[in-house]
């Protein structure tokens, strides 16, 4: 098994504070690797990081073994790393349909064509679906509850069949039933060969369906390993329950 | 609720949408027959003037999120570019040669916004905002002070047009009704493709735009250039309807602020708003000067009726009529 | 040589008033994330006031400053709390934008009808006297205008770094959510931190007043200068909107006696677009890239 993503050495300062501190792993291609850690231990900085949202002070980062050294979001989106928010982020003022087709991820051209085509339409289909999402398909994503948006968010990265998605809290604020919707969905989307980085709180649902488990403190990597052992690390422990 | 995965793909045309279409141009021809007055010609060709203005504007402004906040820098070089091509010493054979030489301004101003664009719109909105007023600001300190090119502060003389006298206004409305069917139609088609899909993106949430994979600084450049070009080429028809242009009047902040009301007050965003604003706001602005005079009042009407828009009805007029699911059925095209 | 340093002083002199008046416009930014279009109809509007004090009442124009600083305070705080609290938070920026210049056109407009639109300009007692240094005639106002700013810029800087409000202030440009959940009401802030940024606007008026001639139009120049140098130094930067302000002054004043005062008159736009091209943050603003 290859590695999809590496992340060498990564550092990322706000001011004074240093978010990310020399950070150090990597994904395996095939897997759904899961990053947590405490509060502020620097993991959506790590995600904005890699994504091409905020620019690495030192420090590489490699997909498919080239670096994203500059690279933009939607860059490294046509090549295949997509990543969704903990915020949800979807754009309200069109509706779940065209959340999806706008999220094919074309070049200039492509978007002369037609608003939804036959194509689209039967895409972004398979897809409302899957997810459940065909009654909602023409409500504006802001009528959606928090619930359906993280849905959406989760099936408009699929949209471009990515080999490398980051989930930024797939399952923060979600009830129950939908957690593990969710896990199905992650699960069934690996076994196709995506690969999955999944920054989570929930700690059963990472016992569940992640392997490996990499914990992150205070920017750095402090512990790699399948879940099991990590949940039992005491530095791990230490970093959770400690000041 | 019907069901939303209808099969087929969104309609570029639609048999009502023809039709308004077609009642609507047949109304913008008929209209100088129906009125038969000067100062009526008067007052539509503005009307039609502005409209295409805010037409284009809402294309940049409207859908994608960038208020253009110096539109009037292009439309103040459209009308010198045709005091420079046509000028008043000289007699004109042709009077419709001045319309003839729009396509070339257009294209003129479209690529003159390409590298002012890219620079503006390379952070956010609001930097663009800032780089437009500042566009503005500086064309009108050019345009008094490239004396050779402007003239200056004597302003520069277009040829005079030879018309009929009996109907001089009307070649103009229908030049003017020309540039808003061209604008209608832009828009028309960003809407009825994923052009519109993306601009509604950027202007949504653009990172997250980008994020997803839309080519936003190419789009965004298009709205901008495009909506620059027609804003230009209007700007050159009214310096040949005027005859004689000033910096103060050619780059004159009040048509930006014109422009954009009417887009917010009719419905940014939409193919109609800025026309149905265009068509309140014109013959309110010509009673208020006849009633008031004095443009100073304009200004805080303007700026008051703006401030009262954007705090009270901020979508605009057609939108909080249609409400959001109808204009959405239109965009894509069902059979309403 | 000796024009180019006549060029230099002034620019350094007139320099130390876009500091000051960039500096309320930053803060603004820094605090709400929202460029304020109507900071320069508000210096105008300062101006006037200041006019009005004096040619009414005979008050020194920097004197003035002590009454219209605070008037401006208030008027800042009502405004922020009519016009832009109001605002749906989706919209926000976008909208913030074209009500602040809404906001300035509807105060060019009053001030217009006010006083119509003849140009005015504060002559105080001193305002041709110049004094001789070294041989370089240095104009009295500037000198006087030159001082008030840099007190007022002092005064600015231990509000912000010293007291409670200022702290806050600082604590929610940084980082809006941290600050709430520090206690810090996020909606006072705002306010305050308009209501200071206008008050700035204040000061800075009087002093305008003084060296510039102006009328109800004059704020277009204004803003566009304005802009300039906050872009330079960096949106949210008040130590940013401080260097950039006296570097731009020093340009424009050192290109109007080299080139032509024309030219002078472009160094904003120009600069302006040199640090798009080059560094788009600015030398001190921090790479925003929206709520990550």
């Amino acid at each position: 098994m290859s590695e999809l993503l590496r992340v060498e050495n990564l550092t990322k300062k706000f001011g004074e504070l240093t978010a990310v501190d020399n950070c150090s792993f990597s994904v395996e291609e095939g897997s759904i690797t899961a990053l947590i850690g405490p509060n502020g231990s620097g993991k959506t900085t790590v995600f904005n990081l890699i994504t091409g949202y905020l620019p690495s002070d030192s420090g590489k980062v490699e997909f498919s073994g080239s670096s994203t050294h500059g690279e933009g979001p939607g860059n490294l989106y046509r090549k295949g790393l997509t990543r969704t928010f903990q915020q949800a982020r979807v754009f309200a003022d069109l509706t779940v349909q065209e959340n999806l087709i706008v999220a094919r991820g074309g070049t200039l051209r492509s978007f002369f064509g037609r608003r939804i085509s036959i194509d689209d339409r039967s895409r972004a289909a398979e897809l409302l679906e899957e997810f459940k999402l065909s009654h909602v398909a023409d409500l504006y994503a802001s009528e959606l509850s928090w619930g359906q948006r993280k849905l959406l968010e989760f099936a408009s990265v699929l949209m471009s069949k990515p080999r490398l998605v980051l989930l930024d809290e797939p399952t923060a604020g979600v009830n129950p039933i939908l957690i593990e919707t969710m896990a199905t969905h992650i699960r069934s989307y690996n076994e196709a060969g995506v690969t999955f980085l999944i920054v989570e709180h929930d700690m059963s649902f990472v016992m569940r369906v992640c392997n490996p488990v990499i914990v992150l403190d205070r920017g750095k990597t402090i512990a790699t390993g399948d879940p099991e052992t990590v949940q039992s690390d005491p530095r791990v422990l230490d970093a959770y329950l400690g000041d | 609720m019907k069901n939303a995965t209808q099969s087929g793909a969104s309609a570029f045309f639609t048999r009502i949408g023809l039709l308004r279409g077609g009642l609507f141009v047949a109304a913008l021809i008929a209209m100088p027959e129906i009125f038969r007055a000067h100062w009526i010609w008067n007052l539509l060709f503005f009307t039609v003037l502005y409209a295409a203005m805010s037409s284009s504007w809402n294309l940049i402004g409207g859908f994608a999120g960038y208020p253009s906040l110096g539109h009037a820098a292009f439309f103040g070089i459209g009308a010198y570019a045709v005091a420079f091509f046509f000028k008043n010493t000289e007699i004109l054979t042709n009077g419709w040669a001045p319309f003839f030489s729009l396509p070339l301004i257009g294209i003129g101003c479209a690529l003159l916004a390409l590298p002012i664009g890219w620079l503006a719109m390379r952070t956010r909105a609001d930097v663009f905002a800032i780089v437009t007023i500042t566009l503005l600001f500086v064309a009108q300190t050019l345009g008094y002070n490239l004396k050779g090119l402007t003239g200056g502060a004597q302003g520069a003389g277009v040829s005079r047009a030879p018309f009929n006298l009996d109907i001089f206004e009307q070649p103009f409305y229908f030049v003017a009704a020309a540039l808003l069917l061209l604008a209608m139609g832009i828009t028309y088609f960003v809407i009825r493709t994923k052009l519109g899909m993306a601009l509604t993106a950027i202007r949504a949430d653009e990172d997250k735009a980008k994020g997803v994979g839309v080519p936003t600084t190419g789009v965004k450049l298009l709205a901008f250039s495009v909506s620059v070009a027609i804003t230009g080429m209007a700007g050159a028809v009214w310096a040949y309807y005027i005859g004689f242009i000033y910096p103060q009047f050619a780059f004159d902040p009040l048509i930006t602020i014109a422009i954009v009301l009417m887009t917010f007050l009719g419905g940014r965003a939409t193919l109609w708003g800025p026309v149905l604003g265009a068509a309140i706001l014109m013959p309110a602005q010509q009673l208020l000067a006849y009633y008031v005079g004095g443009s100073q009042i304009y200004l805080i009407a303007y700026a008051a009726i703006f401030l009262i828009i954007m705090l009270l009805l901020p979508r605009g007029i057609l939108p909080t009529l249609l409400g959001k699911r109808r204009l959405a059925a239109l965009s894509q095209g069902a059979r309403s | 040589m000796h024009t180019l340093i006549q060029g230099l002083i002034l620019g350094v002199l007139t320099g130390g008033v876009y500091a000051l008046m960039a500096s309320g416009q930053t803060l603004i930014f820094g605090v709400m994330k929202v460029v304020n279009l109507a900071q320069g109809a508000f210096v105008i509007a300062s101006a006037y006031l200041a006019f009005t004090l004096f040619t009414k009442f005979g008050i020194d124009p920097l004197l003035a400053v002590v009454i219209t600083t605070p008037v401006m305070f208030g008027i800042g705080v009502v405004g922020h709390w009519i016009f832009l609290r109001p605002l749906r938070r989706e919209d926000a920026v976008e909208l913030s934008i074209l009500v602040t210049f809404a906001l300035a056109l509807l105060i060019e407009g009053i001030l217009s009808v006010t006083y119509h639109t003849t140009y005015r300009s504060i002559n105080t007692s001193y305002a041709n006297k110049a004094f001789d240094v070294g041989g370089f005639a240095i104009s009295a106002v500037r000198v006087y205008g030159f001082i008030v700013s840099c007190v007022l810029l002092l005064l600015l800087y231990v509000v912000l770094q010293k007291t409670r409000f200022g702290r806050a202030i600082r604590a929610t440009v940084q980082n809006p959510q941290s600050a709430t959940l520090l206690g810090v009401d996020s909606n006072r802030v705002k306010a305050y931190g308009f209501g200071l940024g206008i008050a700035t606007a204040a000061a800075s008026g009087s002093i305008f007043g003084l060296l510039f001639p102006f009328n109800s139009g004059s704020h277009y120049d204004l803003i566009s200068r304005l802009l300039s140098v906050v872009v330079l130094g960096g949106l949210g930067s008040i130590g940013g909107a401080v260097l950039a302000g006296v570097i731009i002054g020093v340009v424009s004043s050192v290109a109007a006696v080299s080139w032509s005062p024309t030219w002078s008159e472009m160094t904003f736009f120009i600069v302006l677009l040199l640090v798009l091209l080059v560094r788009p943050q600015g030398m001190f603003g921090r790479v925003e890239r929206g709520n990550l």
